[in-house]
């Protein structure tokens, strides 16, 4: 049933000065990195990427950046308190190959983080790119090597790793090694360029898209993309290249909660 | 075989992609109609662009949906833009709302050549500011609006009825006799609410919301059939429609055609060509060589 499951907050993990992550006790079944949740704080409902499975556990966690009303008021929250959850929703990141690179642009991790841990345990060596403004807005970096996989990150300022885009980073990664599959979640912009670089280089690719959402069940038409007409909630958030090559709008503009059309 | 017709639109069959299921752009639109759908009809739009409500718009309950999305659209000025890029491969109807005549008017007049059929939609269960079902449930609005917009356009005007009244047939009667060209029904059920057990908080953000899916089918149906008795105008029945069987029920109740919604949640939009292929086995075993053999059988 698609109903909101009111769970208490297990823990809060702070890790950056704006982003934390909520981990809640979740009767882990078939959730795949990639996939959704829909986030209730009894005032506003909004879509979170899945940043944490944990079956040994039975954790899921959703990793936030506080960029507004919503996120603020969840950002405020405690152990303990209570927070309405439904889902997990949309079609998840595959998961093959034996040689994968990972890149994310800054809160844009949350879902590339449960790729790589699901992706380090069934064997697969995963590079991840993971870009940031500074240094201290690198997410993650910790549980990625713990997970196994080997860890390039890139700064806007230089603070940390490599200076400049991730797109710049992920480009030399591609010049070095041989991959058998890229997965990227972050600003669109940032994936519109990745898509040009793994198009030149023959790499499939799978790329995970944000769009405004309001039931996430597959029947509001909120996120519906132009020219084909799918519904990110349900026949994405994540697409292949070859998939996102009929998104006519990716790159270019994106709908808001009236419909009205916004240039990226 | 599953070719049918309301006010001279021709379908290659009878289903339609219901008002406020996808349907805000073209792209969803061109996708139900490359999918199998007969004809599609637009999200309702409104004379500006409108936000709706805040989430959670919508919430599953035993046999559905609830749901108060507070009909959120970009307005009529970008819907044109939408409008515009329709592929044309299949009949399409502009649902529109308002919240008295010279919105409606307004609205039908900009759209009038872009599209097969206009829907006034009065029937909104949670719509704000005097629209939707606050109108629909008046027979002296309702008529008032279908007069103000028959005489602006010249396509054929459909009327969307909400089934939360207490005669549907007093309604129908109402918006025929001032002039509309077919009746759509129903709308969605209640208002209804469901209340988190943890929290004693109404899970809609408007507290209440429209109910549709499986559940609402039957008093659908029984809306189809009175009104069948009563006026002369073809029905497109909606409510409820999951698989062939729900649309042999609609036809056989009165309607000659018929709009799916919620269950494009369930199935997906392969859902138009699983009900098609159904229906035209279904057709075959029983000798019907036509929907129109179908329509209005049980009476």
């Amino acid at each position: 049933m698609h109903v909101p499951k009111v769970l208490e907050i297990k823990r809060i993990i702070e890790e950056t000065p704006t982003v934390k992550t909520f981990i809640f006790d979740w009767e882990v079944k078939n959730e795949l990195p990639g996939q959704f949740v829909m986030l209730w704080n009894f005032k506003d409902e909004k879509p979170m990427s899945i940043s944490l499975i944990d079956p040994v556990n039975d954790e899921i966690g959703v990793s936030i950046r506080n960029v507004g009303n919503f996120t603020e008021d969840v950002h405020s929250m405690k152990v303990g308190d209570k927070l309405g959850i439904r889902g997990p929703y949309g079609r998840g990141f595959e998961i093959s190959g034996s040689k994968v690179l990972a890149v994310g642009g800054g809160i844009g991790m949350a879902p590339l983080m449960a790729f790589t841990e699901e992706a380090c345990r069934r064997g697969i060596e995963v590079d991840v790119v993971s870009a940031a403004a500074t240094a201290g807005e690198l997410i993650f970096t910790q549980r990625i090597k713990k997970a196994g996989a080997n860890l390039l990150t890139c700064t806007d300022d230089g603070s940390h790793g490599f200076c400049g885009f991730g797109t710049d980073l992920a480009e030399k990664a591609l010049h070095e090694n041989d991959y058998d599959m890229i997965v990227t979640c972050g600003p669109e912009i940032m994936m519109k360029k990745l898509f040009n670089l793994v198009d030149e280089h023959k790499i499939p690719a799978q790329f995970s898209l944000e769009r405004y959402m309001k039931c996430g069940l597959g029947i509001c038409g909120q996120c519906c993309v132009d020219d084909v007409g799918w519904r990110v909630c349900a026949e994405g958030p994540v697409f292949w290249t070859d998939e996102v090559r009929l998104i006519s709008e990716f790159g270019k503009y994106h709908r808001d909660a009236s419909g009205v059309k916004h240039t990226l | 075989m599953l070719e049918t017709e309301f006010c001279n639109i021709k379908m290659k069959n009878p289903t339609m992609l219901a008002a406020g299921v996808l349907g805000s752009t073209a792209a969803s639109l061109n996708w139900a109609a490359r999918s199998g759908a007969g004809a599609v009809v637009t999200k309702s739009f409104g004379k500006e662009p409108n936000k709706g409500y805040v989430n959670p718009t919508t919430v599953e309950v035993t046999g559905g949906v609830i749901n108060a999305i507070g009909l959120s659209n970009p307005g009529v000025e970008n819907f044109k833009g939408e409008l515009e890029k329709l592929e044309g491969k299949v009949p399409s109807v502009a649902s529109i709302y308002g919240a008295n005549p010279g919105d409606f008017e307004s609205i039908a007049v900009q759209v009038q050549d872009m599209v097969d059929a206009v829907e006034l939609n009065v029937s909104c269960p949670h719509a704000m500011g005097g629209c939707g079902a606050a109108i629909g449930q008046d027979p002296y609005l309702t008529a008032e609006i279908v007069k103000a917009v028959k005489e602006v356009v010249k396509i054929p005007v459909v009327v969307k009825l909400t089934p939360n009244v207490t005669d549907i047939v007093e309604i129908a009667v109402s918006a025929v006799s001032a002039g509309c060209d077919a009746l759509t029904m129903i709308n969605s059920l209640g208002p209804g609410m469901r209340i988190d057990l943890e929290t004693a908080k109404p899970i809609l953000s408007n507290r209440f919301g429209g109910m549709s899916g499986p559940a609402v089918k039957p008093v659908a149906l029984r809306c189809v059939f009175d009104v069948y008795e009563a006026v002369e105008v073809p029905i497109i029945g909606v409510g409820g429609i999951r698989d062939y069987r729900d649309v042999v029920e609609f036809l056989y109740a009165g309607a000659r055609a018929v709009q799916i919604g919620t269950a494009v949640m369930y199935e997906g939009m392969e859902i138009f060509t699983k009900i098609n292929r159904g229906l035209e086995k279904f057709m075959l075993q029983k000798d019907y060589s036509s929907i129109e053999e179908m329509i209005g059988k049980s009476h």
